[in-house]
């Protein structure tokens, strides 16, 4: 196995993320994730940069790595040029194909994105639909989403979409073809090896957590519904 | 001295493709305001007389699950090669983006090949053994915001209404929001570059409206990806909004426009989740301050019937606007299906009942 300096090394993205920091912090007065949690971006690309590997290994079981919002606030005002957001994104995937993501709260999440986001991906091929932004998980969305989605066909003929029908159009459905074209993209590129990763991952601590049948397999609606539940550290 | 309204943003300007576009859907955009898109194409075509293609064949670019970690690199790059492949076969070179994270993820993946061009070749591997295609580059890559800033004087000429409100003569207050992806990654692929929200603020001057700054202009609206999609986290893009909000309530703003999808849901959805919180809004009513995209605001100056581009699918109403502007509409009109059939209304618009 190599060492995570080196997995993180790999990655073209700490060459385009990283130019020798000078630790002025800017990144951190201007994050909006550093106003909302304890959150320093400054300090993790100074770890990283430092190539310490306990440091480094200790970033990615942290919940840490996962509070950056990706709003990339913190490329535009570094003086360096640095990118600790897509320092960020090269940190969570070693994080990932380690399995040290389901050491944290906040890391163990994606096993969540994979089957809400990623399901839609290549079921839609869309990241978003419809039916998927259902009321009872989106309260926030109001009486008017709730008035589309419950009479979307209706709702989106009348605005000339095309939704889950064939042919051009806005919230079409994607064509089998296209579909599996993205499938087999998935395979050949490494996407579907990211997948068995975090499932694999996320099984055995949900065995770890006792969220088991009777045969004592992993019980995943047990697991999510642990997830969705987990109270933070404070 | 300058007032804190007045707007002396600089013009910088990129290149922008001029015709013969070939149009990159967003996922949210389509979900939430597929009128926006519409409406968009239909001014291109019918207005602008511009050609562009509406492809079936192409699909989400998967940005969201990119900037949530679980779409690595490599796929995000082969999923772009593949849509500049379905571009090459149809002869386009100029793309038009829907999506702000498309938009910026576009640029990453150009860029990265520039500098790493064993990326490139990887992503046409990938690409090729995949669905036997090749792609080209784009010649030009245009957010549609850029397309509709390109043309926003032509729009003015073509357009019964204006920014004003026709009560007093006096021109609207416009606050922008400029999505973090259109131009924080890579400012120089920007109208305006990343200090400066000339795309928007631009089309509210040409169209009669008065642009009015506020604090957190460029601050984000709070998507945050994970942080909005796992539901135990929106706490996180909530306060983000209500910083926004904020700190653009004391300028008294009578419209939001925007050109990022997300921002724009974002942002109408906000004020009434903070609404349903707190009790208060951030407007001098009940109703919470109008949000628009760039193409709704074309389309309804343009004369286009409010209900068609999808108006009626905003939480905060947009019918206080639509008076103060002097917009004709019919309000009896709003909630009919596609055949003219009158449909149950939602329980209620707006922030507050």
């Amino acid at each position: 196995m190599k060492m995570v300096v080196q997995q993180l090394a790999d990655d073209v993205r700490l060459k385009e993320g990283m130019n020798a920091c000078m630790n002025c912090g800017i990144c951190t007065a201007v994050c909006p994730a550093a106003e909302y949690f304890e959150y320093d971006p400054r300090s993790i690309v100074v770890a990283v940069q430092s190539g310490n590997e306990e440091k480094i290994q200790q970033l990615l079981t942290s919940d840490t790595i996962w509070m950056c919002g990706q709003c990339m606030s913190c490329k535009t005002r570094c003086p360096r040029s640095n990118c600790p957001g897509i320092i960020i994104n090269v940190l969570r995937k070693v994080s990932q194909a380690t399995g040290a993501f389901v050491q944290s709260r906040l890391g163990r999440q994606q096993y969540l994105i994979m089957k809400t986001i990623g399901a839609n991906l290549l079921r839609y091929g869309y990241c978003i639909h419809p039916s998927a932004v259902d009321i009872q998980n989106h309260p926030e969305q109001g009486p008017v989403w709730e008035w589309v989605y419950s009479n979307r066909e209706e709702v989106y003929e009348r605005l000339g979409a095309n939704l889950d029908r064939e042919g051009p159009g806005a919230m079409r459905k994607i064509a089998t073809n296209d579909l599996l074209e993205l499938a087999v993209i998935f395979e050949q590129s490494g996407g579907t090896v990211l997948w068995q990763s975090i499932e694999t991952h996320s099984k055995n601590k949900a065995i770890e957590l006792g969220l088991v049948d009777s045969q004592g397999n992993p019980c995943m609606d047990l697991y999510t519904n642990y997830l969705l539940n987990e109270d933070p550290e404070f | 001295m300058k007032t804190l309204n007045s707007d002396n943003q600089q013009l910088f300007d990129k290149e922008i493709a001029g015709d013969d576009y070939y149009y990159l859907r967003s996922c949210i955009r389509q979900n939430f305001f597929p009128g926006a898109e519409k409406v968009f194409l239909d001014i291109l075509t019918q207005k602008l007389g511009r050609k562009i293609i509406d492809d079936e064949h192409h699909t989400t670019c998967s940005g969201i699950g990119y900037h949530t970690d679980i779409v690595p690199f490599d796929t995000f790059q082969a999923i772009i090669a593949r849509q500049f492949a379905l571009m090459k076969e149809k002869g386009a070179v100029n793309a038009v983006v829907s999506c702000i994270t498309s938009f910026g993820g576009y640029h990453e993946v150009l860029e990265t090949w520039k500098e790493f061009p064993e990326e490139k070749r990887k992503a046409q591997e990938n690409l090729k053994k995949a669905t036997g295609r090749d792609f080209d580059v784009p010649k030009n890559i245009a957010h549609a915001c850029d397309i509709i800033y390109k043309y926003r004087h032509e729009i003015a000429r073509l357009a019964p209404y204006k920014l004003v409100n026709t009560h007093t003569g006096e021109p609207l207050r416009v606050v922008d929001h400029v999505g973090c992806h259109y131009a924080k990654i890579f400012p120089d692929k920007a109208v305006g570059g990343a200090e400066k929200t000339t795309v928007l603020t631009a089309m509210i001057e040409a169209w009669g409206g008065q642009p009015v700054n506020y604090p957190e202009r460029r601050h984000c609206c709070g998507f945050g990806f994970r942080h909005y999609l796992v539901k135990p986290n929106r706490s996180y893009s909530i306060s983000n909004a209500r910083k926004k909000f904020e700190s653009m309530q004391p300028y008294r703003p009578d419209l939001i426009l925007t050109n990022c999808p997300g921002c724009n849901m974002f942002l109408d959805r906000w004020q009434y989740a903070l609404a349903q919180i707190e009790g208060k809004t951030y407007s001098d009513d009940k109703n919470g301050i109008p949000v628009l995209s760039y193409e709704e605001l074309a389309g309804l100056l343009l004369g286009y019937d409010p209900w068609h581009i999808g108006l009626q699918m905003h939480q905060v109403d947009l019918e206080p606007l639509l008076k103060r502007m002097g917009i004709a509409y019919s309000a009896e009109a709003k909630y009919r299906n596609a055949k003219g059939i009158p449909m149950t209304p939602p329980k209620f618009t707006g922030c507050l009942e």
